[in-house]
């Protein structure tokens, strides 16, 4: 309850900067928290904007669904044999903090202009932290579990099913968190370069005609989305670990 | 294990410990290093031969042979001398102003804790935010340029050191503020003999990460829009199917940013294990 009272009070001075660095911009090209909010309103009304955003909707799905299930399934590979693990690891870890926009010709010259380079483009930025959390999960994982499996004779398959994969679990859920927010991250780049739709797409034709009102709300909803998603993760995190 | 967020994370395996300083010391490469290597020559080999066979369209990746000396030329005959000095510059600049003004801003969160209790929930979530959405924001504040990229690869970077500040102070032990005040020292000399160092392992992890981020927000800014730098070629050669030169330039990223990434995780290894003696 305080900190709710302590998140409150600093999104409330937040939006006085706003308001403030909307007075002190020359002849206001910065919109307003309000004016955003009324325009953010709008477009609630409006058929294009949700043809967008099912546009963006569906990459980031996809992307989600992919780099969840790529990235657990790579990740108790890699993590089911230590040598493999030390091995993967340095590169992950620098693959992770590799400027991935500089690949994104890469991704548009295999995959097309279409949605499967932009759902490509979201898996690569999403499914690194969550192999590395899971791998890293599994190498720091009691002995004695893989032990007790071993002595009840199970085969690979089941002991990554019914015993590595539930002890597991919150670490997986803290790699999901980052590659959520990182498969959302790499759909929006990929729709910002180079796409005729998305959410991202729409941001930067708004920005060409010089619609503040428009790159502002929609970056402010984006924003607000990618907060609530993290935050109901964060809320299962923590359920998992009590 | 690299940091891959500012995430809390658990600490390593001992047997991980042992073979990272053992890693780093002047000992040989360890077994995991030379796979590793050959993991890496196995999979540019791949790629090589499919390329040349004709498995995969020239059209769509060149082989690396051909990246390699596109690279060359590149760099010999100087074209894009000054977009590589125009994003390292930004790099620069955005590294020391998210490292300067996130110690800054950590260490005044950190003197105040009902600020602190505020504010910490926040930077927990912060990073979940596309913060490249807030680039077209910047443009109109800055104008297309260099203000506008580096005020946003600030924006991904500072919170990293803020982070991190947060950490290294907590740490500091209680024994070294007891002893500085038995040796009587003076707020400002307390701070440059005693807490700064003491925290520095966890404050060189925040810069380390504030670097890293600041590469991928001016390379991204470039290449989604503006007028130069490394990014932007990239983009530019792409939009004039020019592979060989996008391929070269590809490579010189990838190798400038490992280079410093690996250099960096070196020194943070090492301060790291400083701790633990």
């Amino acid at each position: 309850m305080k900190s709710a009272i302590g998140s409150a009070a600093v999104l409330l001075v937040l939006m006085l900067f706003w308001q403030g660095l909307h007075l002190a911009v020359a002849n206001s090209s910065l919109p307003s928290p309000v004016t955003t909010l009324v325009q953010l309103v709008a477009l609630f009304g409006d058929p294009d904007f949700w043809k967008q955003t099912s546009q963006t909707a569906q990459a980031f799905g996809a992307a989600v669904v992919l780099s969840t299930v790529g990235g657990i399934a790579l990740g108790v590979l890699l993590g089911m044999n230590r040598t493999a693990g030390s091995v993967s690891e340095p590169i992950l870890v620098n693959l992770y903090s590799l400027p991935k926009v500089t690949l994104y010709p890469v991704v548009l010259l295999v995959f097309g202009l279409g949605i499967s380079a932009r759902i490509a483009f979201g898996v690569m930025h999403g499914m690194i932290p969550l192999t590395l959390f899971t791998m890293n999960a599994i190498l720091q994982m009691k002995p004695v579990y893989r032990r007790s499996a071993a002595v009840m004779g199970l085969s690979p398959w089941q002991t990554s099913v019914t015993v590595v994969l539930p002890a597991i679990l919150p670490e997986v859920i803290t790699g999901a968190r980052l590659g959520v927010s990182l498969c959302l991250l790499g759909v929006l780049i990929g729709e910002m370069f180079a796409a005729r739709n998305g959410l991202g797409y729409m941001v930067m034709h708004a920005m060409e005609r010089g619609d503040m009102a428009t790159v502002l709300a929609v970056a402010l909803l984006l924003a607000i989305f990618a907060l609530l998603v993290n935050s109901a993760l964060l809320a299962l995190d923590r359920a998992w670990r009590h | 294990m690299g940091r891959p967020s500012f995430e809390t994370r658990p600490a390593a395996a001992p047997q991980d410990e042992a073979e990272r300083v053992a890693n780093h010391g002047s000992q040989p490469m360890t077994r995991a290093g030379w796979i590793r290597l050959l993991v890496i020559a196995a999979a540019v080999a791949v790629l090589e031969i499919a390329c040349r066979v004709g498995w995969i369209p020239v059209t769509v990746v060149i082989p690396p042979s051909a990246m390699a000396t596109s690279l060359y030329d590149i760099i010999a005959s100087g074209t894009h001398w000054n977009d590589i000095l125009v994003s390292l510059r930004s790099v620069v600049a955005a590294a020391v102003i998210a490292v300067l003004l996130g110690f800054l801003v950590g260490a005044v969160i950190h003197a105040f804790p009902v600020v602190r209790g505020a504010v910490e929930p926040l930077l927990a979530s912060y990073y979940a935010v596309p913060t490249f959405m807030f680039y077209p924001v910047f443009i109109i504040l800055f104008g297309v340029g260099s203000g506008a990229i580096i005020a946003i690869a600030v924006l991904l970077a500072i919170v990293a050191m803020i982070s991190a500040t947060l950490t290294g102070l907590d740490r500091i032990p209680t024994v070294l503020g007891k002893t500085a005040r038995i040796m009587r020292l003076g707020p400002v000399e307390r701070a440059f003999r005693i807490s700064l160092p003491a925290a520095m392992p966890y404050l060189f992890t925040g810069v380390k990460l504030a670097v890293a981020y600041a590469f991928i927000g001016v390379i991204a800014s470039e290449f989604i829009l503006s007028g130069a730098g490394m990014g932007y070629a990239i983009a530019y050669a792409y939009n004039n199917f020019n592979n060989r030169e996008m391929y070269g330039l590809m490579l010189l990223i990838v190798l400038v940013v490992t280079v410093v990434n690996t250099a960096l995780d070196t020194v943070d290894r090492r301060l790291q294990a400083r701790l633990r003696r």
